[in-house]
């Protein structure tokens, strides 16, 4: 498993009226390095339970002294966001997962285009800090709904100059994604960040004006969705675990003491998947393909139904 | 404890490399049981005991100068054997600090570094070197960073840059290769480099080493061991030099077997670079000759058993094919089943 690093909560800013930013050190020694694009897992302790959150790390990776990262406070919040919102303060001390990069550069591109929705602007602070110290070629653009979800956009606005292209939802502004695709010449990567439907409408029009997939790079909001409870059964310790509503699989495993190894705890990178043996499945992943799911479940995300018990080959 | 370095030896001509009893007790045997064959033997790389080979994330040991004078020697032959493409360049001074930083704190008698903000003191005591540098600045230092600091590094050294969900060799520093080119196999994906070795590919190997590999986490490194056979104490046995090396494979008498044919064993080690999100793959060379390995019998009694019973696509691959039978007789004096036979 990832070992956990100790940190103190440096320094705490309100940038929108949903977005709180954090600036931690090391409680002891150095923090760990980090490329542009890496997350880490936040710990919160919530009575019994540790919530683990992934947040990108938006300083600038030259600055290896403090790590940073903003967090949206979640409508449907399942107590992680809350709780750094409304708990946690600047002396505090949490634990934290070592970085980790799953939404990198890539260092092939000519120029690389960043789109941003809402909080997904943070992976892209830490890219501008890296992409300028290298003069590479880049843009931004970023849509957000004015004095909601803006945050850095005068910082951005200041360090960028016409690189940021801003929509502001609230004033009627939409971004264009056919138009901001057939411009760009070839060797671009496109990389996005931010709600799914974002996603979703980048991908297929990248699809349809026949981008290749290896240029496309996203990364989605990495909590999971709440469902309902469910019971799962491990085959091999006969161990019986109840899922509550709230609580992700691998949540509930890691609380009752099952260690399964997992970086992004989004249903993106693959490292949870996990062998079922019987029962229902939902699968909300975005890794495994249709023949892996007949036997393999991701359980950072999918649940099982709650008809009947889910069998685990754990 | 302290690492004593030997005087000046060599790894070509008259070939004066020898092991001591201290390094034959820490030579990092390959064979966890009497047979072989491939399998991803990769695991978490979280240290050793004291004094073996597995201790530090870089192992410095007797032989250090050496090498290090051997290396010097190849590069000045072939400065080409040494590769940063530019896309490199960051991952080339992540090595480079990463290699400090271990080196100082692991081995504080021979090495010491001085951070300042980006102006940095490098002192490496066994080659007398003082260095003042910027970091980030590559004119501040005698030659491209993960040059100069793999001048100074025991073993070979790949720089990986990750993408597309794939490996490619887009730098390195390749003096000691066992049978392959860093010139070669340059830009090449994972897959790609490995293509010449035999059976593994089709048992997935390769498909479930890469997948780990690209989940290699910030400090927490993974390494494994690779093993062939080398006539001499001959580092560089790079493609490149075959004409100067191959033929030695035909020299091979019962009589001077114990002494010209040495295992030759890889401790790859992987840690993933923070900074550029590379991962470096450092590949450091034990090499030992028979006669030193059968100082230890048990040793001696499995590599028989191994080698005799090795695959025949392997062999040929390893490059063994020519003396194995001279080796397995040889051995076999320390296997006790031979000998009840």
């Amino acid at each position: 498993m990832s070992a956990l690093m100790e940190v103190r909560v440096c320094a705490v800013r309100q940038l929108t009226p949903v977005v709180r930013e954090f600036t931690f050190e090391a409680a002891e020694g150095q923090l760990p390095g980090f490329s542009s694009g890496s997350h880490v897992q936040v710990l919160m302790p919530l009575g019994e339970r540790t919530l683990r959150n992934a947040y990108s790390l938006l300083g600038d990776p030259a600055d290896s002294t403090r790590y940073r990262i903003a967090v949206r406070l979640q409508d449907a919040s399942r107590g992680g966001s809350r709780y750094l919102h409304e708990r946690v303060a600047v002396g505090d001390r949490l634990q934290l997962s070592r970085p980790h990069n799953l939404f990198p550069l890539h260092s092939q591109a000519s120029h690389h285009v960043l789109v941003a929705g809402g909080i997904g602007i943070t992976p892209f602070m830490a890219y501008i800090a890296e992409l300028q110290a290298r003069g590479a070629s880049f843009e931004l653009h970023y849509a957000f709904r004015g004095r909601l979800t803006d945050a850095y956009v005068d910082e951005l606005a200041e360090r960028l100059g016409d690189r940021l292209h801003a929509y502001d939802s609230s004033a009627g502004q939409r971004l264009d994604l056919a138009a901001l695709l057939a411009g760009q010449p070839l060797g671009t990567h496109l990389y996005a960040c931010g709600p799914q439907r974002l996603l979703d409408g980048l991908r297929e029009q990248a699809r349809a004006l026949g981008w290749p997939d290896g240029r496309v790079h996203w990364e989605a909001f990495a909590a999971p969705e709440p469902g309902l409870a469910f019971r799962v059964e491990l085959a091999r310790s006969g161990q019986r675990i109840e899922v509550p509503a709230d609580l992700s699989l691998l949540e509930a495993l890691e609380a009752a003491g099952v260690e399964v190894p997992n970086l992004c705890r989004g249903g993106v990178c693959g490292q949870c998947a996990t062998r079922y043996l019987a029962g229902a499945v939902e699968h909300r992943d975005h890794y495994l393909d249709e023949a892996q799911r007949a036997d393999s479940l991701m359980p950072c995300v999918s649940r099982g139904g709650c008809a009947s018990a889910l069998l685990l080959d754990l | 404890m302290p690492v004593v370095m030997k005087p000046l030896e060599t790894y070509r001509d008259d070939f004066t490399f020898r092991n001591s009893p201290q390094a034959i007790a820490r030579f990092p045997f390959p064979f966890p049981e009497d047979s072989y064959m491939y399998s991803v033997n990769l695991e978490p790389a979280n240290g050793g005991a004291s004094g073996s080979v597995f201790e530090h994330w870089f192992d410095i040991d007797e032989h250090y100068v050496s090498e290090m004078a051997e290396r010097a020697r190849v590069l000045e032959r072939d400065p080409g054997r040494c590769l940063v493409m530019p896309h490199m360049a960051q991952a080339a001074w992540d090595s480079l600090e990463m290699l400090m930083e271990h080196l100082a704190a692991d081995y504080p008698e021979h090495f010491e570094l001085q951070r300042d903000g980006d102006r940095w003191t490098w002192i490496n005591r066994p080659l007398g070197i003082e260095q003042h540098f910027t970091f980030g600045d590559p004119a501040t230092l005698p030659c491209e960073p993960l040059e100069y600091i793999t001048r100074q590094a025991q073993g070979d050294f790949a720089v990986l840059d990750q993408r597309d969900g794939d490996l490619f060799m887009d730098a390195g520093m390749v003096t000691c290769p066992a049978d392959w080119s860093i010139k070669f196999d340059a830009g090449m994906s994972f897959k790609q480099w490995h293509a010449p070795v035999p059976l593994a590919p089709q048992m997935g190997v390769f498909d479930r080493a890469l997948k780990y590999l690209l989940n290699i986490q910030v400090g927490q490194p993974v390494r494994r061991l690779n093993w062939t056979m080398t006539i001499n104490p001959r580092l560089d046995t790079s493609s490149e030099t075959f004409h100067e090396w191959g033929h030695e494979r035909g020299l091979v008498t019962p009589e001077n077997v114990a002494r010209l044919v040495h295992l030759r064993v890889e401790l790859q080690f992987m840690p993933r670079l923070p900074r550029s999100n590379a991962l470096l793959f450092g590949i450091r060379t034990y090499l030992i000759s028979l006669e030193e390995l059968a100082t230890n019998p048990a040793w001696a009694c499995r590599l028989h058993r191994v080698l005799r019973d090795l695959p025949e696509v392997i062999a040929d691959y390893k490059g063994l094919t020519l003396y194995r039978q001279t080796v397995v007789d040889w051995l076999s004096q320390f296997d006790p089943e031979v000998r009840a036979a």
